[in-house]
């Protein structure tokens, strides 16, 4: 009598909670491949629409902007794009041409609506200005790298 | 008494927790501060929350409880997250068992941000009739329900299926999340039930400090949410269900912990007069990757 339930547990139960705790694993297995150097992974950035794309960073003349912008990148964004947003093993380089020429709008958008297909979530749950914050902080990659005159 | 099978759980729990607590984990945590309702954010893909809850429950004409849950919520892909619940109770006067487990998986419908944005959540529940964690409210469930024994009560095995659509949207910084839930207990012929949980939150300020703290006002979230049963399929609507509003507050550290805290207030006399619940979890980002990794995944 006493074995009946363990082994209805192990019938039902067990099977769904060996597949519940596996296959999510398999399938980051399958997904956490290495970010692809093609250019393909920039396509997203062209798909901004332009309402969004021509928007102004109301951070731009914030003193404290890119300070912030890089506590909020080490915390959320380094894991995948790499600590000094080179490029991680899920996520592209940040310094690349196509994301520094890019408009702030347009970094904004993507931040805010994420590119799920390509692993990427929405980031909306950060309140607006700190997307405009870590979008000040990207952009002042770029600028850093510039030669100087 | 402390069941022998709920002690072994609990010591799995406690050696696995320490195993996690050795990844490095840069991550800040961003969680909403709801505990019964859901917005519409997933968990990042590759990272896993360990969470622990506990809710403090009054009881009229029967013992007070203490009842406690862990869960392990893994974001699968930036689309799917899963979560594997592990339920136990104390109440006062009575024992302490364990009382099931419950699978969840939330998946997004949508690709991009929304003036509404859904989620869809299938949860399938292996609880027995002691269960308590009150996570959910549906159909008739009463006060009166939780009084029985637990000696009676966990002889009750059920097998529920949960959906639910999960809307949520923010808005100048505040977040408003709206979930309606339909379950079955597929054990006997149980009717459809309907419950539903509302909630709305705001940081206490929206814009990031230049340096790291612990007690900067954007780590704060603070809100409210309302949660109850609609009745079942027979009898939709508030008559004999319970009701709940409990303000909801989160600390998110920069070193990946969160706590939470609600006090919840019954609103009918069908609902217990007053639950307190907190929480605290930690986030492991790049989870996914080093198991792959000690599996003799990539490198």
């Amino acid at each position: 009598m006493a074995s009946k339930p363990r082994i209805s547990f192990l019938k039902s139960g067990g099977l769904l909670l060996a597949l519940a705790l596996f296959a999510p694993l398999a399938t980051a297995q399958k997904e956490s491949v290495p970010a692809p150097k093609d250019d393909s992974v920039y396509a997203e950035l062209a798909k901004a629409p332009k309402k969004a794309a021509g928007r102004r960073n109301p951070m731009e003349h914030d003193p404290e902007a890119v300070a912030a912008g890089a506590n909020l990148f080490d915390q959320h964004c380094a894991e995948c794009h790499g600590a000094t947003a080179e490029g991680g093993r899920k996520g592209p380089s940040l310094l690349a041409p196509q994301v520094q020429q890019a408009t702030s709008g347009t970094l904004f958008w993507i931040l805010t609506n994420g590119v799920v297909r390509r692993g990427m979530p929405v980031w909306s749950k950060l309140p607006e200005p700190q997307r405009w914050q870590l979008v000040s902080y990207i952009k002042s990659l770029g600028a850093a790298g510039k030669p100087s005159q | 008494m402390i069941n022998p099978r709920f002690s072994r759980a609990g010591f799995v729990l406690c050696l696995t927790a320490l195993a996690l607590a050795g990844f490095h984990s840069p991550a800040q945590a961003q969680e909403s501060p709801y505990i019964v309702a859901y917005d519409h954010y997933l968990e990042e893909p590759g990272s896993l929350e360990l969470e622990y809850f506990s809710t403090f429950g009054t009881q009229r004409n029967g013992n007070d409880f203490h009842s406690f849950w862990v869960e392990l919520e893994y974001g699968a892909t930036a689309w799917w997250t899963t979560e594997l619940y592990l339920d136990g109770q104390t109440t006062f006067n009575d024992s302490t068992i364990f009382t099931g487990f419950r699978l969840e998986n939330r998946f997004r419908l949508l690709q991009r941000e929304h003036f509404i944005n859904p989620v869809f959540y299938f949860e399938y529940e292996q609880i027995n009739g002691a269960d308590k964690i009150l996570k959910e409210d549906e159909g008739h469930d009463v006060e009166a329900d939780y009084a029985v024994p637990n000696g009676l009560a966990r002889k009750e095995h059920n097998h529920e299926l949960e959906f639910k659509l999960l809307l949520s949207k923010n808005v100048k910084g505040w977040n408003f999340a709206e979930n309606t839930l339909a379950a079955k207990n597929v054990t006997g012929g149980n009717p459809w039930e309907f419950g539903y949980a509302v909630g709305a939150s705001r940081p206490l300020a929206l814009k990031a400090s230049a340096k790291r703290c612990n007690f900067c006002r954007e780590n704060f979230v603070a809100g409210i949410e309302m949660y109850g049963g609609l009745g079942d399929r027979h009898s939709f609507g508030l008559h004999e269900t319970s009701q709940y509003v409990a303000p909801v507050v989160a600390w998110n550290m920069p070193s990946s912990w969160t706590l939470r805290l609600s006090p919840g207030f019954g609103l009918n006399d069908n609902s217990h007069t007053f639950l307190l619940r907190w929480g605290v979890s930690r986030e492991f980002s790049g989870f996914g990757a080093s198991v792959a990794r000690m599996l003799g995944g990539h490198k």
